[in-house]
This record gives C-alpha cells, sequence and structure tokens, in this order.
C-alpha cells in the first residue's frame, strides 16, 4: 500500500504495476468465467455424442436375405392349412428350413464353406429368425408352397463385426463365433446376401432374452410408458389444476393453507426413489394392486408430477391481471364464475407448458418405477386400456437400465440406442411446450 | 360389470341429469328464465355432480378396500400345513390368485360348469396339468386346501364385483333422484354446484398432505418392523455391510454414508465451481446473445433424465477415468467409481447451481454495483466484494439444494458408483451409496419380511429425514434471502 500509494504515476498513458495487476485480475475472474460456462455445454456435447456415438447402431442391423421355399411337407404335414395344426411345428423345424435355405443360397452364389459345419453356418442366423418365420407362417397359412424373399436376423456377433464391436482377433478368442464365419459374413456381404438395413424391429418389438440381443426391441416398454403418460395426463392435470385454483384463489390464509404449500414444495423435493418406496408400500403391498403395471407406475409418477404442475398453474394463475377478474367481478359474476371462465381459460397455455414438462420429467423417470417391479422382464404387449393397465409392461428408461444389466456388449448399443428414442419424445415434447407458450402466451 | 364399463354407465347417468335437471328446472317455470334462482345449467350441474361424485367415489374407494377384505377371508382357509417349506403364506396366496385366475381360463375354454369344478375340488390330482394347459404354470402340485381357496377366492371377487356394481349404480340412481327431487324454482342450483366443486377443489389440494403422510407413514411403519427384526443399535452404529440370503447379515448404514457423502461432495466441487462461476459469467459479463444461447443450454442440462447420465458414466466417462487416470497411476481398476458417479453428478448439477445463482446475482440492486463502480473497482472486484457477500445466503441455499439432490440421486450411482460397500479414501475405488441399496435390497428375490428386505426401508427413511432437512434448511435461506431487498 505505502509504495504503491505513494508512487506517483509518471504518465496517464502508461498503466503502472497495480492496474496491471487489477486489469489482469480482471481478465483472469472473466476467463473463469468462459471456462465454466463452456465446460458445461462441452460436457453436454460430449455427453449427447457420445451417446449418439454408440447408440445409433441399434436401428441398424444385420440382416441375411434370403430366398426360402416353405415347403408343405415340412411345415404343414397334415396339409390342411389349419393353423391350430400348423402350431405343432415348432421354431427348431423352422430352424432347419432356415438353414437349407441359406446353405442353398451360398451354393448358388458359389460361397466357399470348407471348414464350417452345417451348425456353424446356421449359428450364423439369429436363434429369434426361426420364430419370426414361424409367425410369419401362422399368421398366413397361405405362405406355403411358395417361394419368398426373407430378411432373417443375423447372429448378434455377426451384427457386431459389421459395427466394427467384434474384430477376427476378438472372434479366435470367443466361443460364440468363428474367424471363419466373420470369413464367411464378408463374402456373403460382398454377394450381396448379407447387409446392414434399417431396423423397424428395434422400435416396435419386444425385449428378447440376453442371447438374442439383434432381436431386442422397445415395443412394449415404448406402450408401457405411453400408458403411463396416459394416467399421468389424465390424473395429475385436473387435480393439480383443481390444488392450485384452491389454494391461489380460495384458500384462507392460515395455519392449513400453509401445511399444505410447505408440503407441496417440499414433495417437489423428495428424492424419487422415496416416491417409488410409497408405491411399494401403499399401493403394491397394501392395495394389492398388481406388480410392473402400467397402473401403478402412472399412481406413482402422478405424485411426483403433481408439485410441478401445482407450481406452474399457480405462477400461470397469478400472471392473469387482476383488472380481467375485477370486471368480471364488478359484472355480477360469482367468484367460481370469474375463475372458471375468465381466469382459468386465459392461464391455460402456462399450465398446459408446465404439463407437458411436468409429463417430460415423468417420462424419463426411471428410479420409483425399479421398485415397483418394472424391472421384469416383460415379453408380451400389455392388453388394451383400461384393462391393459393392469397388465405387466415394460418402461422406457427402465429398459434402458435392463438392458446395462446384461453381459452381451451388443445390449449397450441397444441401451444407448433406447436412451436416444426416449430423448427424441423428449425433444417433442419440449419442442411443443415452447410452441405452445410463444404461440398462445400472453404478457399484459 | 367390468370397471370402465361400470364408470361409462355412471357417467353417462350424469350427462343425462345434467340434460333433465336443465329441462325440469326450466319446465317448472314454464320456460320463464327470469323466474329461476339461477341459470338453468347449473341446476343440470348439481345433478350431474351428485350422480357422478359419489358413485365414483365408492367406486374407488371399494377397489382398494375388495381385495384386501378377500384377501384376509381366504387367507385363513390356508392352514399352516400348506405352505410348503421354504415357502411363505404370501407365495401360497398368489398361487391361489393364478389359480384361481387359471379357472376362468379353464372353464372358458372346455365349457365346463361349476358341476364339474366340484369335481375337480374332490380330485386335484390333474388340476396342475390342466392349469398347464391354460398357461398357468405352477411349482408344485396343488393341494385341495389351497385349490378350495383358490375357488372361494374366485367366487369371492365375483360376488364382490357383482356387489359394487350394485352399490356404485344404485347410489348413482339414488344421486340422480336426490338432486332431482330438489329442483324448484326457488332451489339456489348456483350456490350447490359452487359449494360442491369448491369441495373437489379442496380435495384435491389434500392430495399433497396424504401424499406425504403416506411416505411417512409407509417408511415408519416398516422401519419399526425392520427394527423388531433387527437391532437398532447395530444398523445405527455398525461399520459392515455384508447382507445374508440366509440371516445373520450385518446391515451397519455407515459403509453407504460414507459413500453417499464421498460421491456428494466430489459432484458439489465439480458443479459448485462451475455453476458459480457460469451464473456470473452470464449475469455480470455476457452480451445479450452468448446468454440467450449458453443458458438455455445449461438447462438442457437439467432436463435430462438422470439414467442418461448413468448410461453416460457406464459407457464413457468410467472407462475413461479407469484407461487414463487409475490404471497409469496405479490406484484402481475398476471402471464404477466414486470419481466417476461424482463427475458425472457434477455434471447433472452444474444447472442446479447456476440457475439459481443466477436469479439470485441478478435480484442484487444495481445500486449495489454502481456505487462500487464509483469507487474505481473493477468489475471483478465489484463481483467479489459486493455481488457475492451480497448474494451469499441464496447461493448457499442453492448449494445444499444441489447437495440434496446428490444425496437422494440414484441411478447415475446405480450405473456408476458400484455395489461394493466400503470406508476407502480411494476415489477410484468402487463404492455404494443408500440410494442403490435401497434398490438392490428392494428388487432382489428375497421375501419381504425379512430384515434384508425391510432394512431398504430404514435407509429410505434415513434419506427422507436428511434430504429434507436440507431442503427445509435451504428454503428457509433462500426465503429469507429474498425478504431482504423486496
Amino acid at each position: 500500500m505505502t509504495a504503491e500509494a505513494t508512487n506517483i504515476r509518471p504518465s496517464l498513458f502508461q498503466t503502472d504495476a497495480r492496474t496491471k495487476r487489477r486489469n489482469a485480475a480482471e481478465k483472469r475472474f472473466r476467463l473463469y468465467g468462459v471456462a465454466a460456462v463452456s465446460f458445461g455445454v462441452l460436457a453436454l456435447v460430449v455427453l449427447l455424442s457420445s451417446i449418439l456415438g454408440s447408440g445409433l447402431g441399434a436401428f441398424r442391423q444385420t440382416f441375411l436375405t434370403m430366398d426360402i421355399t416353405l415347403s408343405a411337407e415340412a411345415l404343414d404335414p397334415k396339409g390342411n392349412r389349419d393353423p391350430a395344426e400348423m402350431a405343432k411345428q415348432t421354431t427348431i423345424t423352422y430352424g432347419k428350413v432356415l438353414g437349407a435355405a441359406l446353405e442353398a443360397d451360398l451354393a448358388a452364389k458359389g460361397l466357399a464353406t470348407e471348414g464350417l459345419s452345417a451348425k456353424e453356418i446356421n449359428g450364423m442366423i439369429s436363434k429369434e429368425a426361426p420364430a419370426q418365420l414361424r409367425n410369419m407362417v401362422l399368421a398366413d397359412p397361405d405362405l406355403i408352397g411358395q417361394t419368398i424373399t426373407f430378411k432373417a436376423l443375423a447372429n448378434g456377433r455377426i451384427d457386431g463385426f459389421f459395427k466394427g464391436r467384434v474384430t477376427m482377433e476378438s472372434a479366435a478368442l470367443d466361443s460364440n463365433v468363428s474367424p471363419a464365419q466373420l470369413e464367411l459374413a464378408l463374402a456373403m456381404r460382398d454377394a450381396g446376401l448379407m447387409g446392414l438395413a434399417f431396423n423397424p424391429g428395434f422400435i416396435t418389438a419386444p425385449d428378447a432374452s440376453e442371447l438374442r440381443p439383434e432381436a431386442a426391441g422397445l415395443g412394449v416398454a415404448i406402450l408401457g410408458s405411453a400408458y403411463m403418460m396416459l394416467i399421468v395426463l389424465v390424473l395429475s392435470l385436473p387435480i393439480g389444476v383443481a390444488a392450485s385454483i384452491y389454494l391461489e384463489e380460495f384458500a384462507p390464509k392460515n395455519w392449513f393453507t400453509d401445511l399444505i404449500e410447505v408440503n407441496i414444495s417440499n414433495l417437489a423435493a423428495v428424492p424419487s426413489i422415496v416416491f417409488g418406496i410409497l408405491g411399494l408400500a401403499v399401493f403394491i403391498n397394501f392395495a394389492g394392486m398388481p406388480q410392473s403395471s402400467p397402473l401403478v407406475g402412472g399412481l406413482v409418477l402422478t405424485l411426483m408430477t403433481l408439485p410441478t404442475i401445482i407450481i406452474a398453474t399457480r405462477a400461470a394463475l397469478k400472471a392473469v391481471p387482476p383488472s380481467i377478474k375485477d370486471a368480471a367481478l364488478g359484472i355480477g359474476a360469482s367468484k367460481t364464475q370469474t375463475i372458471f371462465h375468465h381466469v382459468l381459460p386465459l392461464a391455460m397455455p402456462g399450465i398446459l407448458t408446465g404439463t407437458i414438462i411436468g409429463l417430460a420429467q415423468a417420462l424419463g423417470e426411471t428410479a420409483p418405477l425399479l421398485l415397483i417391479g418394472m424391472v421384469a422382464f416383460v415379453r408380451d404387449y400389455p392388453g388394451v386400456p383400461p384393462e391393459g393397465l393392469l397388465d405387466p409392461a415394460a418402461a422406457l428408461p427402465v429398459q434402458v437400465y435392463n438392458f446395462t444389466q446384461r453381459a452381451d456388449p451388443a445390449f449397450i448399443e441397444r441401451a444407448s440406442g433406447a436412451i436416444i428414442v426416449l430423448l427424441v419424445f423428449l425433444l417433442m415434447m419440449n419442442i411443443l411446450a415452447i410452441i405452445l407458450r410463444r404461440r398462445f402466451e400472453r404478457r399484459w | 360389470m367390468s370397471i370402465g364399463l361400470l364408470s361409462l354407465v355412471v357417467i353417462a347417468l350424469a350427462a343425462a341429469g345434467f340434460l333433465v335437471g336443465r329441462r325440469l328446472a326450466l319446465s317448472k317455470t314454464g320456460g320463464d328464465l327470469r323466474l329461476l334462482h339461477s341459470l338453468p345449467g347449473y341446476y343440470g350441474q348439481t345433478v350431474f355432480l351428485f350422480t357422478a361424485v359419489p358413485a365414483l367415489l365408492v367406486m374407488a374407494i371399494w377397489l382398494l378396500a375388495q381385495p384386501l377384505l378377500i384377501e384376509t377371508r381366504v387367507g385363513a382357509m390356508i392352514g399352516p400345513d400348506d405352505i410348503p417349506q421354504g415357502s411363505s403364506a404370501s407365495l401360497v396366496m398368489s398361487d391361489v390368485r393364478r389359480i384361481a385366475g387359471g379357472i376362468d381360463l379353464i372353464l372358458a375354454q372346455a365349457g365346463l360348469n361349476e358341476g364339474d369344478l366340484a369335481a375337480m375340488g374332490a380330485d386335484v390330482s390333474g388340476v396342475r396339468a390342466r392349469l398347464g394347459e391354460v398357461g398357468v404354470a405352477l411349482g408344485s402340485d396343488v393341494r385341495p386346501t389351497v385349490f378350495e381357496a383358490a375357488r372361494s377366492y374366485r367366487d369371492l371377487m365375483a360376488t364382490g364385483r357383482l356387489a359394487m356394481s350394485a352399490v356404485v349404480l344404485a347410489l348413482a340412481l339414488a344421486g340422480f333422484v336426490f338432486a332431482l327431487s330438489r329442483i324448484t324454482p326457488e332451489f339456489r342450483a348456483r350456490n350447490v354446484s359452487e359449494t360442491f366443486v369448491r369441495v373437489l377443489l379442496i380435495a384435491a389440494s389434500l392430495v399433497a398432505i396424504l401424499t406425504t403422510v403416506g411416505i411417512v407413514l409407509s417408511l415408519v411403519f416398516e422401519t419399526v418392523h425392520f427394527f423388531r427384526l433387527y437391532p437398532a443399535k447395530d444398523f445405527f452404529f455398525s461399520m459392515t455391510w455384508n447382507p445374508q440370503f440366509r440371516g445373520g447379515s450385518d446391515l451397519g448404514i455407515w459403509p453407504l454414508i460414507w459413500g453417499t457423502l464421498y460421491i456428494s461432495l466430489i459432484a458439489l466441487l465439480v458443479a459448485v465451481p462451475v455453476g458459480i462461476f457460469a451464473a456470473i459469467y452470464l449475469a455480470e459479463y455476457a452480451t445479450r446473445k452468448v446468454r440467450a444461447v449458453a443458458k438455455p443450454l445449461l438447462e438442457v442440462l437439467a432436463g435430462i433424465p438422470t439414467i442418461v447420465y448413468g448410461l453416460f458414466a457406464l459407457i464413457t466417462v468410467g472407462p475413461f477415468l479407469r484407461d487414463y487416470f487409475a490404471q497409469p497411476l496405479g490406484i484402481g481398476s475398476s471402471s464404477s467409481s466414486v470419481m466417476t458417479a461424482g463427475l458425472v453428478m457434477g455434471i447433472m448439477l452444474i444447472p442446479f447451481v447456476s440457475s439459481l445463482s443466477d436469479d439470485i446475482i441478478n435480484a442484487v440492486p444495481q445500486s449495489l454495483r454502481d456505487g462500487s463502480y464509483g469507487l474505481g473497482a473493477t468489475q471483478s472486484e465489484t463481483v467479489k466484494q459486493v455481488i457475492l457477500p451480497a448474494a451469499l445466503p441464496g447461493i448457499v441455499g442453492a448449494i445444499l439444494l444441489a447437495a440434496s439432490r446428490a444425496i437422494g440421486e440414484t441411478m447415475i450411482v446405480v450405473l456408476g458408483a458400484g455395489a461394493a460397500a466400503k470406508m476407502s479414501m480411494n476415489p477410484f475405488e468402487a463404492m455404494t451409496t443408500v440410494t442403490v441399496k435401497i434398490v438392490s435390497q428392494l428388487t432382489g428375490d428375497t421375501e419381504f419380511a425379512s430384515p434384508e428386505t425391510l432394512v431398504a426401508f430404514a435407509l429410505g427413511l434415513t434419506l427422507f429425514v436428511f434430504t429434507l432437512g436440507l431442503n427445509v434448511l435451504a428454503l428457509y435461506i433462500v426465503r429469507k434471502y429474498r425478504e431482504q431487498y423486496e
């Protein structure tokens, strides 16, 4: 202090040491700020690109394209085209048909298969493909006797090879796939028998077992999530709006109202897993509702979403100018009429925006659903509501968790792919919310 | 009658009631509106509300209560001999439910009648095979008493359904007639329907209280249950967590609390400096354009579901930290570690800190800044010596809220932190948290009434109390601060 304070500045055009130091500190401080913002944005970019990078592959799958002659002797020995009779032919029979078709195709293209047993060649086809062929034939018995072009899923390891997950070196150590099979796969790709193509099954098919990552899809999970969102919407919108109207417009200022308000703000911050414990104890153990059902999931998510909707609705109601209320009251409307005829319609865009954001939160919520049994392996699509709401189902985020718990690395790709689907839904909901706000929100 | 159909009938009746009520009110005055107390629609509304609301309410309560009552009645039919070794009453009850469902299928497919059922009950040897044919696979042969229990379960369910339909319809009709009978020109229909609506509004806002009560009761009840089976002293003071399927577990909470706090600490070490500097930059330095882009981008981080962060930790951050830090330094070989979970959670928490701090910094009055600039302070000196001290209580509140998020966070730690309950200082080792153990104890196959499962409720209660305390404190500080400049 003393040295600098007494130091008489030689010229205004020359910055002294202290000013330099202060300016440097200023610059540094600013830089910290830039660094912090960049760190956040960079983290977002890395996060999204890592998910996209590992997940986009799930939408494309390796298929074997082959011509199959569905011979009546093998598939419908009685020859009466009765699906009940034909159902006696198991997937093993269909597997043999597929194998024979593949061998015929290989021979026709003149691809060498020395050193590969028939079992190894058949092993290149997914174990799910015979079941798909069987379902196709049972659904349309007239196919029997025809020669059809069938796109069979390739085994997960072959698929991994084309996506770079499996290499010749790793295959040499892997008991499930051999380098010779990969060589043949390469030759088949060059001959046009095999290749990557868009895989609609990833969106529509149900989950598949641990050994068939290539067949695993999100159909049941998407349906289950949709059911839950339906329940959340139907329950939380009316209850949330009703509660907000009471608290904002009618409630007298007393201890009871304070109690409700404190409750709501605390519920908004309770960890989500605690809601799962609530669902398990109250809805499943006490009320006896079925485990893993969208109904229980929907109820739990409703309770979680309510605070969000109530907070948004109250803000929207508050934003309606009092002059509108005063005008309605002034020409003789009752309080209820004022609110339901004038305030509520004006607040509706804000309420809907808040609801959509609440729904988006609920859609991505995982932890409470784990506790109410949604982790179960479900292959059957739930039925049509309302009864279907009691059927077991999966949910999109829980499906991601399920995929990550499996050993085969192919499921990591599936998990990332499922996240992409989830993020696309969230993006659409948020865009809808933004559009609603931009188009209908009024500022007074 | 199925629930969907029943509710449709009630609603249709109520809608008809609206029309009839309106028409009736008008006809009572010979079509002269002026003689009515309220607008005709309100007379219709009272009929609608009195028809629909009590009936649907009773239906909802009935649906909750019926399974409880029936299960206690049927449960009494199953003696202790019917419960096989290694099984439990609840497992036998679930068999009973499945057999009851299977009987319906058998009846539907084979065209049998109730008399054949009695015959089946007399000789139960073939029942398991028949149930297997309709897709109800059972683990063991059906005992006669269990089969009888299933039959009476089925009968009771059917009777219950029938009784419910009758009661609900009767109630709807009674409400319909009652409301119609009240309609006279002098009847204050608007006041009645508005009071009714207001009661509904109050009921809706009670849901929040009910939820809290439900959370607290379910946690406390099961925790008390747990402490009857397992000494509270060991839970609160033991340093080992080692659950065993066959009993004799060590369920000390400290390793879990250690893991939770360690991970939260790392998360806050990431999120607090980044969040606060980002908030300062956005509030004080950034141009309008930069702010318009960067602020929403940071807030996107808050909108991403936690499972996405969990997967990010699992497939990207974990292997990266293991290959480039832990293994070269020789301090760890696992990709799930405290560091992985903490780092990713820190990224998730950035917007929680930055958004709230941003608001609070913006709320500091401009006059304080102007005063500081007037004295010759640079912008950073103003921030450090004037704005931050003024905003400090609010920022502390924001940090506490972020800490409560970190403690209650589940998916990131489930996928990123590992499952080993350890108390170690090495951040590159896998440790576990309270939330991870709640998930793993409640998603396993252990019997519900064992201490290994019930401990999850004690953990949940601990978590709830912890986060609640932090939230209340944070809200108190933020509210206190807000008042300061208003």
